[in-house]
């Protein structure tokens, strides 16, 4: 057997294109006689159209058409989730718009400016309405409704049938209402589209470069949506700048893009600027009111839950993340015998959430941790303590939670402890004492979290296909779809390692519903463990049909040909009579045949990646300044296959997780007016705010998979949030502060300081709207686990 | 206006409308696609190119400020197939995911040790402020940088 790739951190395949300017994205296409888009958006959150003139508009220089609902010919259908069919959206406003951006005009021009510059001579006669952001005050009485026929800003919702109280018996009960706060996906690349008509005799009708997590279903939905022939639409993305989450649908504007095609006939593009992509492009937010309760000794009695998910205006899977994975995690890594967990899906005046890293996985741990700290803090154990001695053991697996998850495997004391040991805890605690001793201005917070979470759920399964051709080289064609992960290194090392070929021999072939029959996509964390096992499966089909012809050849038993290296099989023990990969498939070819294999895997369920991460922060009690110093996280997604990629995507998480923990806030005015519609305004981080971070691994590899392998994608998000916030309180909770809501800004956390000074701190509880009291009772879901994550 | 530039070495003139930007310049006059956008407000440093060897953020300069300059786009850096040290240095290091910001990123950092007295982790972070990063966490490429640093000390 050649030496084994699989676990060594090989460099990526996909750089040097990458790093010399010669990888393109959608907007980089050469693409002859482009169009270009620009929207006509809504300036107000919440206005009736009472008229549109496009005609001084339609007469501007280069310009080529102007579509409003009226003539884009698309009607309204359920929107978002699809849970509430009286939330309906068209791509173009038909009579309301419901959100700062909403889109109600598109113009078509020969070249951007044009088309920019023609955006501003359409006029639109407004009748503005009362509009609502807050998510408290969206679910309040009389409040401006985003639909009113609806009667009420409720797009959906559930509480538990039962009324058993999950507090009974507790000595200790701590509450709080803790605001999830609405942040932006904001990759790089934001939004980007270039639709492409076929001419007379080509394979599609239509062409669209998109830049996606999922391509297959993005094409599913502009089939439905258009009434399309499947066979003559390609959905196909070039090199796509990031995603966590925010690229996996058919929005307003790539469906009025390919409506604008079918009208024209030409081809357009629309390029989503970023003020577009600060109000348009997803994001999550949630209001946690929640308690917990314990007894003396430190155990968890149980978990109460109310929680308000924000839909945005069209009903916006965002939402219903509360009710999902949300719901789903509430009972995080503990034992929790008795959970309560009811959701209100809020519908308001803002942009349509989605997915963002996590995905309804991190407002789970975010708000267990805090829970956990203020139970610590009220019992008087450490927090660490507190969480060890509530962990599931390693002999409870597999485990059904409370709220119905099965937990695969997991050892969640051994990352705790290795994330203690890593940062020095001990050390670290006595350094606090001794700051606090001193009256130091600068106090040091040391912020703990543990958490598990779910990855592959509910997505269904994978396809992926491998063919060794006659060349020597081999192809890998798979239904996911990266964004920057590296992918394309990460699949070839397998196919690498089960036929013994060079890295560099095996091409890799992903986002191109023309080359790959089918794919769920990336999201949930699901790549590596679905795609890379039906990739892993293929190759080993690939690899008996090879060892067949080549024990035809050298007059073997199958069951005695190897891999050899450098692309060959041979008898074990005979090296020298070794056949080479490209002599076997031209052997196959010869014979009309492929050396080739698809496999679609399916997974037995979902699995739980785990972890503890503990971060350090300074406090400035004069001015309310959180500095991050330094952030360990000991993250386990079971076996690892490219160390390299697997602490990239770790780090990537932290510092988006830090980043909502301390300064990102996607925020609008009380008359839901986005005020963060800019990177000036919404303070994602550069390297000048952010440490360098300690990431390491424990490794419980899951026996759901071929590779052992769970998703490292979203730990980041999920398990550094927390730990950063739980680090600000800490840091203060000596004077009294109980809770600092994220984004811990220097106004906050000052706030904090002086009410706590002045011996009144601040009490992060209040009684949750009156709506809980009215949900209907949840419905049982057949298979629980079956919610999208992303 | 006719505007006259060196462009990665080769020399450019072409007639430009007042208003163009040089990133436009670039991306669409020229085609060299390998330089960003990522935003509207000079905040990301996508768009990151060299002019007269120091980065600037092509989206806001007009390509008529760089007539008789000296630009050097990501695509002029590597001498066919041999890597520049800092392009080498990203990919030894894993400084990039989805590449976007990498071609501005890149720029920024020789135009950093260019400038800088002492390289120190610190004064690397703080020099790439003006470059935003949504993948890495900026771990591997201020890692990069210094990496870099060494191999040229």
């Amino acid at each position: 057997m050649p030496g084994s790739l699989l676990g060594n951190a090989v460099r990526r395949v996909e750089d040097p294109e990458l790093l010399v300017g010669d990888a393109r994205y959608v907007d980089d296409l050469p693409i002859d006689a482009l169009l270009h888009l620009s929207f006509v958006r809504s300036p107000y959150p919440h206005a009736k159209i009472v008229s549109i003139d496009v005609d001084a508009a339609r007469s501007m220089p280069g310009v080529v058409a102007v579509y409003t609902f009226a003539d884009l010919g698309v009607a309204s259908s359920a929107s978002g989730m699809g849970m509430n069919p009286k939330v309906q959206r068209a791509p173009l406003v038909e009579d309301e718009a419901r959100f700062a951006g909403d889109t109600v005009a598109v113009v078509v021009a020969e070249r951007l400016a044009q088309a920019v510059d023609a955006t501003e001579a359409v006029e639109v006669d407004y009748d503005v309405l009362p509009a609502v952001a807050d998510l408290d005050a969206a679910m309040a009485i009389d409040a401006p409704l985003v639909f009113a026929e609806l009667g009420s800003n409720l797009y959906t919702g559930s509480r538990e049938p039962s009324d058993e109280d999950p507090m009974a018996g507790a000595d200790v009960v701590v509450r709080g209402r803790f605001e999830n706060q609405r942040v932006a996906v904001a990759p790089m690349e934001g939004n980007a589209i270039a639709v492409v008509p076929g001419g007379i005799g080509d394979e599609f009708d239509l062409t669209v470069h998109v830049a996606t997590q999922m391509p297959h279903r993005l094409k599913d939905a502009a089939v439905a949506l258009f009434g399309l022939d499947p066979a003559r639409i390609r959905v196909v993305s070039p090199f796509v700048g990031g995603g966590f989450g925010g690229k996996t649908g058919l929005c307003a504007e790539f469906a009025t893009a390919i409506a604008v095609v079918r009208l024209l006939g030409r081809p357009v593009k629309w390029i989503e600027t970023r003020s577009e992509n600060l109000v348009g492009m997803d994001g999550r937010s949630q209001v946690q009111y929640v308690e917990m309760g314990f007894r003396s000794s430190g155990e968890i009695v149980g978990l109460r839950g109310r929680v308000i998910g924000d839909s945005g205006a069209y009903g916006g899977f965002g939402g219903f993340l509360a009710m999902g994975p949300t719901r789903n995690m509430a009972q995080g890594p503990y034992k929790i015998p008795k959970i309560r967990f009811d959701v209100a899906v809020a519908l308001t005046n803002t942009s349509m959430t989605g997915a963002f890293r996590g995905a309804g996985r991190p407002e789970a741990t975010a708000m267990l941790e805090r829970l956990m700290d203020m139970g610590a803090d009220d019992l008087g154990i450490d927090p660490a303590e507190l969480r060890r001695m509530n962990f599931l053991t390693p002999d409870q697996f597999p485990y059904t939670t409370v709220t119905g998850m099965l937990y695969d495997c997991g050892e969640y004391e051994r990352a705790l402890d290795a994330a203690l040991a890593a940062a020095d805890y001990a050390t670290l605690r006595k350094e606090q004492a001794v700051r606090r001793e001193r009256g130091d201005r600068l106090q040091l917070g040391i912020g703990v979290s543990s958490y598990v979470e779910i990855t592959a759920g509910g997505t269904g399964g994978e396809f992926g296909a491998v063919e060794v051709h006659p060349d020597g080289t081999a192809t890998i064609r798979v239904g996911t779809a990266g964004s920057g992960q590296g992918h394309a290194t990460s699949f070839s090392m397998i196919v690498a390692d089960r036929l013994g070929l060079p890295l560099e021999s095996i091409k890799f072939v992903q986002s191109d519903t023309a080359q790959v029959p089918r794919g769920g996509g990336t999201v949930g964390s699901r790549s590596l463990q679905l795609g890379g096992s039906a990739i892993s499966d293929a190759a080993k089909l690939v690899l008996d049909m090879g060892r067949e012809l080549a024990a035809e050849l050298l007059e073997a038993d199958p069951a005695d040909v190897v891999v050899n290296d450098e692309g060959s099989l041979g008898v074990v023990g005979v090296p020298a009579r070794a056949i080479p990969w490209s002599k076997l498939a031209a052997l196959s070819a010869e014979r009309g045949e492929t050396l080739a294999a698809g496999v679609d895997f399916t997974p037995p369920g979902a699995t739980f990646p785990f972890g503890s991460h503990v971060s350090l922060v300074e406090v400035d009690l004069d001015t309310g300044k959180v500095t991050p110093i330094r952030h360990i996280a000991v993250d386990d997604a079971g076996r690892i296959l490219n160390p390299l990629l697997v602490t990239g995507q770790q780090h990537g998480g932290i510092a988006q997780g830090m980043a909502q923990a301390l300064w990102e806030h996607l925020a609008y005015d009380e008359e839901a007016n986005p005020v963060t519609g800019t990177f000036a305004t919404y303070g994602i981080p550069s390297a000048a705010e952010v440490p360098s971070y300690e990431a390491s691994n424990t490794e419980t590899p899951t026996a759901y998979n071929p590779l052992g392998a769970k998703g490292i994608g979203e730990s980041g998000t999920i398990g550094a949030t927390p730990s950063v916030q739980n680090a600000v309180v800490d840091a203060l909770s000596y004077l009294g502060v109980r809770h600092v809501d994220m984004p811990c800004t220097p106004e906050r956390v000052w706030r904090a300081i002086v009410a706590a000074k002045s011996g009144a701190p601040e009490e992060p509880w209040r009684e949750p709207p009156a709506i809980f009291k009215t949900l209907p009772d949840r419905v049982e879901r057949a298979r629980p686990g079956d919610e999208e994550t992303h | 206006m006719e505007i006259t530039l060196s462009v990665n070495d080769e020399t450019i003139r072409r007639d430009v409308e007042d208003r163009t930007l040089l990133v436009f310049f670039l991306r669409e006059t020229l085609e060299l696609t390998g330089t960003k956008i990522g935003c509207d407000t000079t905040s990301c440093g996508a768009c990151t190119v060299l002019l007269n060897g120091q980065s600037v953020k092509s989206c806001t300069v007009l390509a008529a400020q760089a007539d008789g300059c000296d630009i050097i786009t990501i695509e002029g850096l590597a001498d066919g197939d041999q890597l520049h040290p800092m392009q080498e240095a990203f990919r030894e290091n894993h400084g990039l995911q989805c590449g976007y910001c990498t071609p501005g990123m890149v720029l920024a950092s020789i135009s950093l040790l260019a400038e800088l007295d002492e390289v120190t982790e610190a004064s690397v972070r703080n020099g790439l402020e003006g470059n935003l990063c949504r993948c890495t966490g900026y771990h591997n490429i201020v890692k990069a940088v210094l990496a870099a640093a060494e191999a040229a000390s």
